[in-house]
């Protein structure tokens, strides 16, 4: 919210600097997020400032309040004037083209003379043409006439980006007055947090400066003079639904007349951010500005009208099934049926709490008015005001919760402005129905209740003081407690344990968080429930960190497409069969992703462009719709992958070779060992929808399927940006692999006796696996067997065609003693015997 | 015999200076200290020499062969220092070329982060705790004090996820978590259940990723990690926050660093807060890091509003709590001058490796 900080200061006496102002209100919980300068002296130095800073201060002795005595034809341009401009000192030719002084060429002497703000040369302004930019007036010539200063604009000025006109100030500005004593002002942007509704008006604002200085708050005059025929029998309401609609009220003015309002009053709510439109729409927006309440102006007799010349009745209901209004911008709307309307016996007239309807609008002919101030329903209007798209000062301050209780002072302080501005008679009482007069929350709350929430023993009297600033009503009870009633402007402050921290934070808030004192936790330390699974999911990142991998984190959010894209049949499956989003920000990010292989590839082939060589990792959820209840699974998964070079290229030496299925496998193995997983892990030959069908594995972890491993199928690889490397990927449980760490792990004995070390070749048919000729020889050699590291693989001509070679270097070893040679000829015997058993192997010669 | 000796001995050593490699010395071994040399076979002309001359001549004769021999040796070493001294300078590198590239792996700035950051906690007697990415809408909001409509929906836009069977009009069930917060539930449901009528006193800390309908923009993004914070006890006050937090902000960003606390919202907390450190850059003096301000936003926090409490099992008028939340990627951002959020989810290896 804007807030202009003259108009503060209509209700309080605020002792302190701009800046020092808005640093209150930010420690009052009323950020200010910027401060535009309007006149008042900005800051010479910006930093160790906690908001922005814009806008101009006006010199007090270049830029002044002038009259215009005459207004005179320019000899050689048709589209300027000669203004005489008298500025307190001397009198001034000045040359203008503003189109508001036309009417006043060649009248004569003005009386009584307009007045103006005056910039004097060497004044510095705002640059028009240039936004945040400053210009000097210098003595220049227009079209022949010498020219130094200039009557200003509201641009020029920072007031408002009218550019058009000249200000024309109201009649009582003092001449010769620096501008910036008569109207220099600053406007504070404050964002307004949904639990501060009460500031939506600049009184709220005002009240919380006057409690945080303990100073007074100088509310305005609401008194009204009714001197109009009385508006009972000429105007009726009827409220259908007090949930919606909780008060409703109207009063009447009579015989006014539609014209600009006073100068000030145009300034004011420009600052704050509102379109001056006319006196009585001013009125309405200026009170609302001041409390909070929005109102709204009928034209009566429009109503009268449309009661056939009856008194017209006020109703507010729901909106009936495809009922439609024209509001006030326009626009034809279709309501939805949670929609509240004010309407009169001919149909709706305006949707509540948003937006009035054109038809009873005020206009330039409007004789009559009639002011509504009413209270909706926050939800209602939210609702209404979201599925229309349509969010107006009033809808905002109504779904934020107004008090009902402003709807008296309001309507009667508009009236009142009506009447002044422009002109009129106040038809005497009000209309007011309250079908459900609120109810001023009250808590009984003792200093030791706050204490246990703040951490600081205030006294009841301390307590009590910093409510009653902020008008709540403190009464102390017998028992040490204080009885607090809430204002009648608040309805955030709840109940019981409610309220008492509603209350807890006003005294923090006005009492200064600053001055809480700071304490370390005593309380009792929680119990361990077993929350391990972070750490052992650290644990897994430690090792793949360990053995070279570069951890990456990519979107959860992906297409369908994306992922087919990964696949070799590149089909994509349906949105339906993944977890959707009812409303993506973009459309290749629709669905969350069920795979974090092609998330991998992508981040490979965007790297692939910098880097030969990749080793990544990522280790985050999946999710997989379930077919019950209404969330999916979010399994963790792990997925490596591989490519390019085994070393990064060096000067010296040969380039090293890619890697290869074997470099992933060995990542994995590794992993394995370095987890201390109580049983090797397994891998057999497998297919996987994106990978090289021979040269792909299936994982297990004992005796659970972990995942898979392999080389990324040709198809697929040409659909991404790689180069000729192979791009080796794996995609595993972590789940699994987090639940298969061990807690604890047992140490072999260092062996006390030396090995026997022998290598010895199998020959057997190329279709057996490496693994079972490695498990022959374990289980041949039994326990002596202390290490099987094979070493070579050979086939070629010394081999009959269908074989292979597999060289085995072999640690024997024993718990207990030396093996003599004949110990390890015997294990050898066992082991040849056991592999020509299971696998048919021969030993080479 | 002495003279022609002596003479002998001379000539020796001469050609031994002019020996210049293993070879030649080698050469010169034999000839003068090789059986067939003359000084060798002195001894057995003995008896050439008068017999009273014998023991000063035989004397003489190992002076001058132990001579010779000291004189090889010191020779062969010579020759070794030299050749070693020459074998060195030829073995000399250019240790200006570059050293062989290792593989290093790392963690993704955000993991090191949220690390950094909960290994305070930690310390400070908090445990990590995690929960699902996709959440109902009650865990989300409503549990969390924000019912249907409530205004603080504003604050954070929300994906929500298409479930069978409900209406184009109505508010879907299910959202992708806009905060760690429902984690803040989950967490106090499950302490309580270890005994509903006492529960036990919490303190955990909730880090994850987060997700909010933002356009992808270098200050915003659909998806960032936040590390939630929740201690609840009996005797958990508003100055333990401040006191806990401060402590935190000085083991992270520096034992001096200052910290200030300003009232803030959130529907979960009251009184909520949100707390700036001190800019760790400028000190405090203003640079374009902090716009000037010598502050910098890193958290907000709060006591854990009594509806939530509730919500999670915990009587509040007999526990009190405080939470708190932060982004990992802001202050990444903060420490290593970051400009543009996307880096973090992009993953490019230029950024990675800077880590
Ligand atoms: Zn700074």
């Amino acid at each position: 919210m804007k807030v202009p900080v003259s108009w503060l200061k209509d209700y309080v006496d605020i002792p302190l600097t701009v800046e020092d102002l808005a640093r209150l209100l930010t420690s009052l919980g009323l950020e200010v997020e910027a401060v535009h300068y309007v006149g008042l002296p900005r800051p010479a130095d910006a930093t160790r400032l906690d908001f922005k800073v814009s806008g101009l201060g006006w010199e007090p002795d270049k830029i002044v309040v002038a009259e215009v005595r005459e207004v005179l034809p320019h000899p050689n341009a048709d589209r300027l004037v000669l203004a005489r401009v008298f500025d307190g000192e001397q009198e001034h030719q000045v040359v203008t083209g503003a189109p508001n002084l036309f009417a006043y060429k060649g009248q004569g002497p003005l009386t009584p003379p307009l007045k103006v703000a005056y910039a004097r040369e060497g004044a510095t302004l705002l640059d028009p043409y240039n936004p945040g930019q400053t210009l000097r007036l210098k003595r220049r010539k227009i079209r022949g006439i010498p020219s130094y200063s200039m009557v200003c604009s509201e641009k020029e000025l920072g007031i408002s980006d009218e550019h058009e006109g000249i200000i024309v100030l109201d009649p009582d500005a003092p001449t010769g007055t620096p501008l910036a004593d008569y109207m220099g002002d600053a406007v504070l942007d404050i964002a307004i947090t949904p639990n501060m509704a009460r500031a939506l008006g600049i009184i709220g604002v005002a009240r919380e400066v006057a409690a945080a200085l303990n100073l007074p708050l100088r509310l305005p005059d609401t008194a009204v003079v009714m001197e109009g025929p009385p508006i009972a029998g000429r105007a009726a309401v009827r409220i259908t639904d007090p949930e919606a609609n909780p008060r409703f009220a109207v009063g009447l003015i009579e015989d006014v007349t539609l014209g600009p309002s006073p100068y000030e009053i145009q300034r004011r709510l420009k600052l704050a951010g509102m379109r001056p439109i006319n006196n009585i729409v001013d009125a309405t927006n200026y009170v609302m500005l001041e409390w909070g309440e929005p109102l709204h102006a009928f034209d009566y007799d429009i109503l009268v009208q449309r009661a056939d010349g009856q008194p017209p009745t006020i109703i507010t209901r729901r909106a009936q099934p495809g009922e439609r209004l024209t509001t006030l911008d326009g626009e034809t709307r279709d309501l939805p049926p949670y929609a509240v309307l004010v309407t009169d016996t001919a149909g709706p007239l305006s949707i509540a709490g948003v937006m009035g309807g054109a038809e009873s609008e005020v206009r330039a002919t409007t004789r009559r008015v009639l002011l509504e101030a009413a209270v909706w329903d926050p939800i209602t209007i939210r609702r209404v005001s979201k599925a229309l798209k349509l969010t107006t000062e009033a809808a905002y301050r109504y779904q934020r919760g107004v008090h009902p209780a402003l709807v008296m002072p309001a309507l009667q302080r508009a009236l009142d402005l009506m009447r002044r501005w422009a002109g009129g008679v106040v038809a005497q009482g009000v209309v007011d129905v309250y079908p459900r007069p609120a109810r001023d929350t009250v808590n009984r709350i003792h200093p030791r209740d706050l204490s246990r929430l703040l951490g600081l023993d205030l006294p009841a009297a301390t307590i009590a003081d910093l409510l009653r600033r902020l008008d709540f009503r403190v009464r102390p009870l017998d028992d040490g407690r204080l009885e607090v009633t809430t204002p009648p402007h608040r309805l955030d402050i709840g109940e019981g344990v409610v309220g008492l921290a509603d209350l807890a934070e006003e005294v923090a808030r006005l009492y200064g968080y600053d001055r809480i004192p700071a304490t370390r936790l005593a309380d009792e330390l929680p119990p361990y429930i077993g929350l391990d699974r972070p750490q052992r999911e650290a644990a897994i990142k430690d090792a793949l960190v360990n053995l070279g991998l570069q951890e990456v984190v990519t979107y959860r959010l992906t297409a369908p497409e994306r992922e087919a894209r990964a696949t070799v049949s590149g089909q994509p499956r349906p949105d339906d069969a993944y977890v959707r989003l009812v409303n993506p920000i973009a459309h290749d990010r629709r669905v969350l992703r069920q795979s974090l292989l092609p998330n991998l590839l992508e981040v490979a082939e965007r790297n692939a462009r910098f880097v030969r060589r990749q080793a990544l990792f990522e280790m985050g959820p999946v999710f997989l719709p379930r077919a019950e209840g209404l969330l999916p699974d979010e399994p963790q998964r792990l997925a490596l992958l591989l490519t390019g070079p085994r070393e990064e290229p060096f000067w010296a030496g040969a380039a090293a070779d890619d890697m290869d299925f074997f470099d992933l496998k060995g990542v994995l193995e590794t992993l394995a060992r370095v987890l201390h997983l109580p049983e090797p892990l397994r891998f057999e030959p497998g297919e996987h929808p994106s990978l090289h069908p021979g040269k792909t594995a299936r994982v297990w972890l004992g005796a659970a399927e972990w995942g898979f491993v392999g080389e990324l199928h040709p198809e697929v690889k040409a659909r991404y940006d790689f180069g000729p490397a192979a791009v080796l990927v794996a995609e595993l449980d972590a789940c699994a692999l987090r639940d298969a760490l061990p807690d604890r792990y047992a140490l072999q004995p260092v062996p006390q006796f030396p090995p026997v070390i022998e290598d010895l070749a199998f020959v057997v048919d190329e279709a057996v696996p490496a693994a079972e000729v490695e498990a022959a020889i374990r289980a041949g050699g039994g326990a002596y067997v202390r290490s099987v590291v094979l070493f070579d693989v050979y086939r070629g001509p010394s081999l009959p065609a269908g074989k292979k070679s597999l060289a085995y270097r072999l640690a024997y070893q024993a718990p207990d003693r030396t093996l003599s040679d004949k110990d390890a000829a015997r294990i050898r015997k066992k082991i040849v015997k056991r592999v020509a058993r299971a696998v048919g192997g021969t030993l080479r010669g | 015999m002495l003279a022609e000796l002596e003479r002998l001995y001379q000539q020796a050593l001469s050609e031994l200076d002019a020996v210049t490699d293993a070879q030649a010395l080698q050469a010169w071994r034999v000839r003068h200290l090789g059986r067939k040399a003359p000084l060798m076979q002195a001894f057995g002309r003995m008896r050439e020499v008068p017999a009273e001359e014998r023991p000063r001549v035989g004397r003489r004769i190992n002076e001058l062969r132990d001579a010779l021999q000291q004189a090889y040796e010191a020779k062969a070493e010579a020759l070794r220092q030299a050749e070693l001294a020459r074998a060195l300078q030829e073995e000399r590198l250019d240790v200006t070329l570059p050293g062989r590239p290792r593989p290093y792996g790392r963690l993704h700035p955000t993991t090191r982060t949220i690390r950094e950051i909960v290994r305070i906690f930690q310390s400070m007697g908090f445990q990590v705790f995690t929960s699902r990415e996709v959440e109902t809408d009650e865990y989300n909001f409503q549990l969390l004090n924000i019912p249907p409509h409530h205004p603080a929906r504003d604050m954070q836009d929300t994906f929500y996820v298409a479930t069978p069977g409900v209406q184009a009009d109505e508010t879907p069930p299910v959202v992708l978590r806009t905060h760690t917060s429902p984690g803040q539930i989950h967490a106090m449901r499950r302490y309580a259940a270890q005994d509903p009528d006492n529960p036990p006193p919490i303190r955990v800390v909730l880090p994850g990723m987060v997700f909010r309908y933002e356009q992808i923009t270098t200050r915003s993004e659909i998806q960032f990690t936040q590390v939630e914070g929740l201690a609840v006890g009996r005797h958990i006050t508003f100055s333990d926050l401040k006191g806990t937090l401060t402590e935190w902000a000085r083991r992270m960003f520096g034992p001096q660093v200052r910290t200030r606390f300003r009232p803030s919202y959130f529907p979960f907390t009251e009184p909520s807060v949100e707390m700036d450190v001190e800019c760790f850059l400028c000190g405090g003096q203003g640079c374009p890091v902090c716009k000037y301000t010598g502050w910098l936003e890193v958290l907000g926090a709060g006591m854990v509003h009594p509806v939530v409490l509730r919500n999670g099992g915990y009587d509040p008028e007999r526990y009190s709590g405080f939470a708190f939340g932060m982004g990992p990627e802001r202050i990444t951002m903060l420490r290593h001058g970051i400009q543009d959020i996307r880096h973090f989810w992009r993953n490019d290896a230029r950024f990675l490796e800077q880590f």
